[in-house]
This record gives C-alpha cells, sequence and structure tokens, in this order.
C-alpha cells in the first residue's frame, strides 16, 4: 500500500512525551471536572425540585374554612366539597383527615396536640386543570357563595417565592458550568501553547520532514485526549463519591424538599457524560489552538 | 536571490545559480559566509527576502504553505547540530521521515536497521542521542537524512564531528546515493573531502556571495534541480 503522510501509525505516541499524571494538567483538568461535576449535579437536582413542587403545588389550592363551631364548620366543609365538585376543571377534591392534621400540626403543637375542644380550619384540597386554575377567581366567588369565612390559598403562590430561588439557583448552577467550560478550555489553550513550546526543537524537526500541520496536531490532540480523560476520570469519581455523601446526609434530614432534589438516573448518565464532552472539548481546542501556531510557522 | 535577517544587511545577496539534477555540489567557504543560510533556503526552513527560487521545477517562494510538507519529503538534511530528537532512540530518530510519510511499522524495521548497520551504529538502535558522542549522533543525523531516499540531500558540515575513516565511509554512501540519482549539496570547510568525489562540483560562498571556482555555474545544467 502506497504510504499516507495523513496521519502517524499507533507506534507514534513517544514522538511527544507523554506527561500524563506527573504534569499539572491533568490535576488541573480534573479540578476544573470536579467542580463542573458539581455544578452540574447542582443545577440538575434543583430541576429535579422544581419539577417535584410544582407536580405537588401547580395548579393546586386549599380552601381552609375557619369556623369555630364545629358542626357549622363541617357543614360549611361539606357544602365547598360539594360545589367545587360541580365546577369544571376540577379534577379532584379532597379534605384532609383527622390524622393528617394531627400530622401538619405535629411540629407546633406537638404529639397529641390536635385535641377535640381545640378549634382548628378545615382543609380541603383541590386540583384544577391549567384553565381552572388561570380563572381561580371563579372558584373563589363560588366558594364565598356557600361559605363566607372560607379562604382558598392558591399553593402555588405560597411557594413562588421558593420556586423563584430555585430557579435562580438553576441558573447559577448552568452559569457555572459554562464557566468552568470556559476556564477548561483556557486551561487547554496555555496547555498547548506551553506543551507546544516544549516540544518547539521536535516539531521544527518533523516539519523540516515534511510532516504536515493536522500531523503534528493530532500529535498534540492525543497528547492532551488522554490528560482530559484522566482528569475528567478523576474529578467525575471525585463529584460522584461527594455527592453519594451529600444525598446520605440529605436523605438523613428528612426533609420534603431537600430530599426531592435527588438524581435521577438520566441525570447520572448526564453527569458521566461530561467527562466525555471534556475529552472532546479539549482535543478540539487543542486541535484549534496548535493549527493557529503552526499557521505561524513556514 | 537575497536574505535578510531582520533589518541588518543581508546574508546573501544576489546569489543566482543551478543545480543540475543528478549532480554532487561541495559548498564551501569561511564562517559566516552565509552557507547554512543557503542550505535553509534549500531545504524550505525560510523564504528568500526577495527573489526566485524554483526547486524540482517549481517556484517555492510564492508556493502555498500547505504545499511545502510534500516538497520536504523529497529533501533529506543533515543539520549541523544534528537536531535529533532527544527522547527517540537512535532507531526512532532514523524513522521519524519514513513516519512522517506514513510507512507502516511492520515496514520500518528492516531500512532503519540496515541504516544504522550501515553507519555503524547497528548496536546502538536502543540509545538515546544524549548517550550518544557527538560522532554517533552525527551518523544517526545522517541515516535519517538518507533512509527516505530523498531527490536532493543538503549536508551541513556532515564529517565534522567523525573520524577520517567513517569521513570516508559516509562521504561513499552519500556518492551512492548520488549514483542513484540523488542530488547532493555538502557544505564543509574539509577540502580534502572534495577531492575524494571527482565528478564534484565546488560553490563557494563567500561574504553572502557566490563564486564559481569551478565553473560549474557558468555552464548552466540542462535539467536544473534548483
Amino acid at each position: 500500500m502506497k504510504p499516507s503522510p495523513r496521519k502517524f501509525g499507533t507506534a507514534d505516541r513517544g514522538l511527544l512525551p507523554e506527561g500524563r499524571i506527573t504534569g499539572p494538567m491533568p490535576w488541573v483538568l480534573a479540578i476544573m471536572m470536579f467542580l463542573t461535576v458539581l455544578a452540574a449535579a447542582a443545577g440538575l437536582g434543583l430541576g429535579t425540585a422544581a419539577r417535584s413542587l410544582d407536580a405537588d403545588v401547580g395548579n393546586s389550592i386549599t380552601i381552609q374554612i375557619v369556623e369555630a363551631n364545629p358542626d357549622f364548620r363541617n357543614a360549611q366543609a361539606r357544602i365547598v366539597i360539594s360545589e367545587l365538585q360541580k365546577i369544571p376543571g376540577v379534577t379532584s377534591v379532597r379534605r384532609l383527615g383527622e390524622e393528617e392534621m394531627a400530622r401538619l400540626l405535629e411540629p407546633w403543637l406537638g404529639e397529641g396536640g390536635l385535641e377535640a375542644d381545640l378549634p382548628v380550619p378545615a382543609l380541603i384540597d383541590a386540583d384544577l386543570t391549567a384553565e381552572a386554575y388561570s380563572n381561580l377567581q371563579i372558584i373563589r366567588d363560588a366558594v364565598a357563595a356557600v361559605a363566607p369565612s372560607a379562604r382558598v390559598d392558591d399553593n402555588a403562590q405560597w411557594l413562588a417565592p421558593l420556586a423563584k430561588l430555585i430557579a435562580a439557583l438553576r441558573w447559577l448552577a448552568a452559569g457555572l458550568v459554562i464557566l468552568m467550560v470556559g476556564a477548561t478550555a483556557a486551561t487547554v489553550v496555555l496547555a498547548a501553547r506551553a506543551s507546544l513550546d516544549t516540544h518547539r526543537g521536535t516539531i521544527e524537526v518533523l516539519h523540516l520532514m515534511g510532516a504536515t500541520d493536522v500531523q503534528v496536531a493530532r500529535l498534540f490532540q492525543r497528547r492532551i485526549a488522554l490528560d482530559a480523560l484522566f482528569g475528567g476520570a478523576v474529578g467525575l469519581v471525585t463529584a460522584a463519591a461527594v455527592l453519594l455523601v451529600i444525598g446520605n446526609r440529605v436523605g438523613a434530614l428528612g426533609s420534603e424538599l431537600l430530599g426531592s432534589a435527588g438524581l435521577p438516573l438520566t441525570s447520572w448518565l448526564l453527569l458521566g457524560a461530561l467527562p466525555v464532552g471534556g475529552v472532546f472539548l479539549a482535543m478540539l481546542v487543542a486541535r484549534i489552538t496548535i493549527l493557529r501556531a503552526l499557521g505561524r510557522l513556514l | 536571490m537575497g536574505l535578510r535577517y531582520g533589518t541588518g544587511a543581508e546574508t546573501l545577496s544576489d546569489l543566482t545559480f543551478s543545480l543540475q539534477e543528478g549532480g554532487f555540489y561541495f559548498l564551501t567557504g569561511a564562517s559566516g559566509a552565509g552557507k547554512t543560510s543557503l542550505l535553509k533556503l534549500l531545504y524550505l526552513a525560510q523564504r528568500p527576502s526577495r527573489g526566485l527560487i524554483k526547486l524540482f521545477g517549481e517556484d517555492i517562494v510564492t508556493m502555498p504553505r500547505k504545499r511545502l510538507p510534500g516538497f520536504r519529503r523529497r529533501i533529506g538534511v543533515v543539520f549541523q547540530d544534528f537536531r535529533l530528537v532527544r527522547h527517540l532512540s537512535a532507531f526512532d530518530n532514523v524513522a521519524l521521515p519514513l513516519r512522517v510519510a506514513g510507512v507502516e511499522d511492520k515496514d520500518l524495521e528492516t531500512p532503519v536497521r540496515e541504516m544504522l548497520n550501515w553507519v555503524g551504529l547497528g548496536h546502538r538502535s536502543s540509545a538515546r542521542p544524549a548517550t550518544l558522542s557527538g560522532g554517533e549522533q552525527q551518523r544517526v543525523a545522517i541515516a535519517r537524512a538518507v533512509i527516505a531516499r530523498p531527490e536532493l540531500l543538503l549536508a551541513d558540515e556532515p564529517t565534522g564531528n567523525v573520524d577520517p575513516e567513517m569521513a570516508k565511509r559516509l562521504l561513499h554512501l552519500f556518492d551512492s546515493l548520488n549514483k542513484l540519482g540523488t542530488t547532493v549539496v555538502v557544505a564543509t570547510h574539509d577540502v580534502h573531502l572534495i577531492a575524494r568525489i571527482g565528478r564534484s562540483e565546488m560553490l563557494r560562498l563567500d561574504r553572502g556571495q557566490i563564486s564559481d571556482p569551478t565553473g560549474a555555474l557558468r555552464n548552466p545544467p540542462r535539467a536544473p534541480i534548483a
């Protein structure tokens, strides 16, 4: 077969000495990947939490019937439930039972604090279609007509500040990931330039023997890809370990909100793909940097 | 053509000459006369500041950069400072031009071993340049320059660090290549070398200008290579 000057053979990895592990580059990339994975995990976890919050409270209302007389309160609750069930777009209506009320009030009243003579409002949860939710005034009017003392609480409105905070934190996490990608690219540019300077003599010799820019760039790409692969793997494994420990701690807290910020399998797969993306990014940046630098030589 | 580095005076000035395809040329001149600069122009490490250079029938001064590698692969160079790749063994240094040309590893072994044996370094094929003497390094550099059977061989003081016997062997190698059709240009101070190749022509550089002691340049060849 006629020799092709297009690429070096597999045995030519030694044309540039491999500086893996011993040099700073793989470790810097490992730190970058560690931080990127953490930021991405935070973003993905917050996304899960936001979705969970939306599923729990989105398009749902709670009606409080504040009435000291229990008979009157129960009667009003029955009427309100009956009225709500007649309204189109109300998909489910449910009055919270005594046990559920006791559990909700336990943090304030203590165990067994909900005694029969303590007046507590009747709570009715209702799930609505998006259309019905957008016309909430119809429901308010209907409820006010049969139970003037009742109060209609829009759950999403209560949790709007929290939802906004979660959204802001997600944007922050996305911004951090973008910054880390930029910083990784900048690191690769600096490393490629430094490597080019270190191996300038070898490159000149290769050039004078007829090596093309692409041939030389491939040598650097391979070297930087190996560094990025090592750094990416170390960063990912370390970050995954940290995330598992944090997940464990959060689980122990028993907080529903924090617990909802877990990472499903798809998120873990996405995080696992980050080092692969890092390798491709490093190779691309190295190639562009090296080709531009070589283009300045004769 | 002329060559000027930066804003200084011209290192090479008003050179006009032709090299015949298959010719054997010695390039002589005092230190600083411009021999290495002229070789640099010929092995495409430098473009002239002015003028025209035609190599293998093509103008290499205005040639697009991306076409230069193809021309460089037709040229073998023995650098004055050897320019061996210090982290590669003697074997890998000699194999470099073949690898650049895309020769498969399985096809490298025999020619590289033969070449190393020819220059008397078969037993040192795995040695790194730092562990080789100056003479040994020079022989590796020469083996590397000729391994790919170049059409034009340029050697800058190729026998400067070897003993007279080895110098004779190396010159014989150049002579053999020349007889196979390679055009050879040897820059040297050694007048004894010149006498060994009877059919050779001598180009003498004097303060960046060429003189023509053998008359080769007064009778331009029919098939100029450069």
